[in-house]
């Protein structure tokens, strides 16, 4: 008779009580992938920052604006080996709360700064091409049903066209991430014709994003940045990609914490009322272990039979919820696109969510597994009764 | 009547009495009640102290003006020709000192927070003398207001909590101005205590914006003179700007935030609320079982199905209000009053404010509980009256 028949009959003897274990062990791991989702959400700009750039914005804070005319002097600074403004253009598309990033760039340097951008060699050309030309992230694309020669008006409150027409933008470029957690949710089109068009503050930028020369010092160079401008009336600030990013997630602050803080209890706490019902059905079966015993049944095989019915019951349930989460992410990607553009679970929490689950079977298991291996025949036959 | 209702009293009785032999999957039961409760509380606690932070400053008879189109005061921009225009307008509330209404700019500036030493945007708003008179709300708690033409600042008591270096007396440097707090202020956990405030006529200068502000905020003669107010400016051919007010205006720059802890919280209790069940139910269909035989004799002895299935039900649903009113106890205890700050992406910049369990959230959160026990009692209980008799009096 084989170890996973027995294991099957068990499980089957309460069907009811199994099927309700393997339930709760699934949600506790939904939980979990959510959890890992949203904390990969919070913190996507981190870990996929790119070590060599750096990020230069005005010193007293983003809002306040840069020269366009930064760009040629950051260039010239040793170490520097290419630079980009972007401008947040705050872009509107029929209702304030479709929100999505909008940003006026220059479009050749701007994919060569941002190589994670793919964007077909054909598609490249039709935006240096058109000049309201647009270049659209996937996601976003696929949030609004956009298509390649769509025509899409965009308002923006901070940058009024003259004569204040909606921003006339036509979709020549679609944009896919060369990572998984790449943001592809961003609306990228040409600063030579928002500069054109814009009503006022013509020349003004909001930040640069720099590509420092190999073998050029992160630091040195940031400083050098800053050196360049200090007591200009447009004194900045640069630091690595990641620190920035690093800043956003400090200014959600203890929120985001908090929010982790909440689910992870969660989590342990649903873990720890599956796994006393586990224990517990163990418990029940002494009678039934005694019998095992009397018939031949080895130590190691006791409990190898204990164990794998528990890390069964927490493999399977972990598993599955696991796989929903990865389904649900895969499929529909964010359920909050507009605060949370990046929504997936990243392959290491999927590893850990599984190692997690084999930790609890054998966790649940070890000790009811441990008490059937101590208990004597005799006494077990006899407490049966 | 009587006699079911009290076979129903000493079934239940019985049965609750019986409680304490199955200590280990009550309390695990009671236990993820609890968790739900707590969890669901907790997470909507901040959702609703950052949305009173908001509003409890909105006054109905308080409008703020901004250029048409614009959706946050960032994206507005008013000049001085229309800024006068504005504070004339009827309906405007007046003293001997001038019509009350304030024009104001809004800058964000980076300070560290206290916390970690990193930046954070911290509003700046200039001011005009009306300021405090047309909020209504705004007091001195420390030190003193700021003098006009000086380059003074007084500091909201949440911003001085949050970020380092705000002291009174402490002098601040921001771009190539440095800047003396001069005073804190509160405003009953209101917007301006998240803001430092200077006189606007002193920020222009210092960034780059003479003439130029970016809001006008008015208090109106009552709030029935919002609409009269309204019409006159925007039916004036020489202003292109938008009246609302000041508490719709609040409420809606902090619907992203709240909106989104509001889903995750119901989200997440969810989940949890559905593993809870699955714990009450298998507490509960374990208690049936070990009580197989009880229920039997009980039934032989001529009681009911329907006193039997209440007293499960009942069972489960005292249960599930003890673990929900220690949950709901827990959250109270441990976020109510917290102090937090974080970043409200629609003013792009940081709000002070404190986590709220308030009495309606307690309740839902303690319906929540009577719904999963009742649920999780239901099932088991239907199962205990369907049992056979003859079969459950053999049961061993």
């Amino acid at each position: 008779m084989s170890l996973l028949f027995l294991v099957w009959s068990h499980l089957k003897r309460k069907k009811l009580r199994s099927a309700l274990t393997l339930l709760s062990i699934t949600v506790a791991f939904v939980l979990f992938g959510l959890l890992c989702a949203l904390k990969e959400a919070f913190t996507a700009g981190v870990s996929l920052a790119d070590a060599d750039r750096l990020i230069t914005r005005h010193k007293i804070s983003l809002i306040q604006p840069l020269p366009v005319s930064y760009r040629p002097r950051i260039e010239r600074i040793p170490g520097v080996a290419s630079a980009v403004h972007m401008t947040w253009f705050n872009g509107i598309y029929q209702d304030p709360k479709n929100f999505f990033g909008s940003f006026p760039v220059d479009p050749a340097p701007f994919l060569e700064m941002y190589p994670e951008i793919l964007l077909p060699a054909d598609q490249k050309e039709a935006w240096l091409a058109q000049r309201n030309g647009a270049v659209v992230g996937r996601t976003l694309v696929n949030r609004f049903g956009w298509k390649i020669g769509d025509r899409v008006p965009l308002m923006s409150p901070i940058w009024p066209r003259q004569g204040d027409a909606p921003w006339e933008f036509e979709i020549v470029g679609i944009y896919d991430g060369a990572k998984k957690g790449t943001d592809t949710s961003g609306f990228y089109f040409r600063y030579d014709y928002f500069d054109e068009g814009r009503a006022r503050d013509k020349g003004i930028v909001s930040w640069y994003g720099i590509r420092i020369a190999r073998g050029a010092r992160v630091e040195e160079v940031a400083k050098a940045v800053d050196e360049e401008f200090a007591n200009s009336p447009y004194e900045t600030k640069t630091e690595p990609e990641g620190a920035f990013a690093q800043g956003f997630v400090q200014q959600v602050g203890d929120i985001g914490t908090i929010l982790i803080a909440i689910l992870s209890a969660v989590f342990f706490t649903i873990l720890l009322v599956a796994g006393n019902t586990m224990a517990q059905s163990v418990r029940e079966r002494t009678g039934e272990i005694g019998v095992l015993k009397a018939v031949g049944f080895t130590n190691a095989r006791v409990l190898g039979l204990v164990l794998v019915e528990s890390c069964l019951l927490a493999g399977i349930g972990g598993l599955i919820g696991l796989a929903l989460v990865w389904t649900y992410t895969t499929a529909h990607g964010s359920p909050v696109p507009s605060i949370l553009p990046v929504f997936y679970v990243p392959t290491r929490d999927l590893l850990r969510g599984a190692s997690l689950a084999a930790a609890l079977g054998l966790a649940t298991g070890i000790l009811p597994a441990l008490q059937a291996v101590r208990l004597r025949v005799a006494d077990a036959l006899r407490r049966q009764s | 009547m009587l006699n079911w209702l009290s076979q129903i009293l000493s079934v239940t009785l019985f049965n609750l009495r019986t409680v304490p032999q199955r200590k280990g999957a009550a309390i695990a039961a009671a236990v993820g009640i609890a968790g739900v409760v707590t969890v669901l509380v907790g997470v909507l606690s901040i959702a609703e102290g950052f949305r009173a932070a908001m509003t409890v400053s909105g006054s109905p008879d308080v409008a703020i003006v901004l250029r048409s189109g614009a959706d946050s005061e960032m994206t507005s921009g008013l000049s001085r020709d229309e800024v006068r225009l504005v504070a004339q307008a009827p309906g405007v509330a007046r003293t001997p000192d001038g019509p009350l209404a304030s024009a104001e700019l809004f800058v964000i500036i980076n300070l560290p927070k206290r916390s970690t030493g990193t930046d954070a945007n911290v509003p700046f708003r200039g001011v005009e003398k009306a300021a405090v008179p047309v909020r209504g709300d705004v007091q001195i708690i420390e030190g003193r207001m700021f003098e006009p033409g000086r380059n003074e600042i007084v500091v909201g008591s949440g911003m001085a909590r949050t970020v380092a270096g705000l002291e009174v007396g402490r002098s601040v440097r921001i771009g190539q101005v440095e800047w003396t707090v001069v005073g804190v202020v509160s405003a009953r956990g209101g917007v301006a205590e998240s803001e430092l405030w200077t006189d606007a006529a002193v920020l222009q200068p210092a960034y780059h914006r003479e003439d130029n502000y970016q809001s006008v905020m008015v208090r109106l003669t009552s709030p029935k003179a919002f609409d009269e107010f309204k019409d006159a400016l925007t039916t004036n051919p020489q202003l292109k700007v938008k009246a609302v007010r000041q508490a719709d205006f609040y409420a809606e720059q902090s619907s992203m935030l709240t909106s989104f802890i509001r889903g995750v919280g119901v989200a997440v209790a969810l989940l949890m609320a559905l593993g809870a069940m699955f714990g009450a139910l298998n507490t509960m269909y374990s208690a049936v079982a070990a009580r197989t035989r009880e229920i039997a004799t009980l039934r032989a002895l001529g009681f009911g199905s329907s006193p039997v299935i209440l007293s499960v039900l009942l069972e489960s649903l005292v249960l599930a209000l003890l673990g929900g009113t220690a949950g709901a106890l827990a959250a109270y205890a441990a976020f109510d009053g917290y102090q937090a700050a974080t970043i409200n992406w629609q003013t792009f910049s940081q709000l002070a404010f404190a986590f709220r369990v308030t009495p309606p959230l307690l309740a839902q959160a303690i319906a929540w509980a009577a719904v999963i026990g009742a649920i999780g009692g239901l099932f088991p209980a239907v199962r205990a009256a369907r049992l056979p008799i003859a079969a459950g009096l053999r049961d061993t």
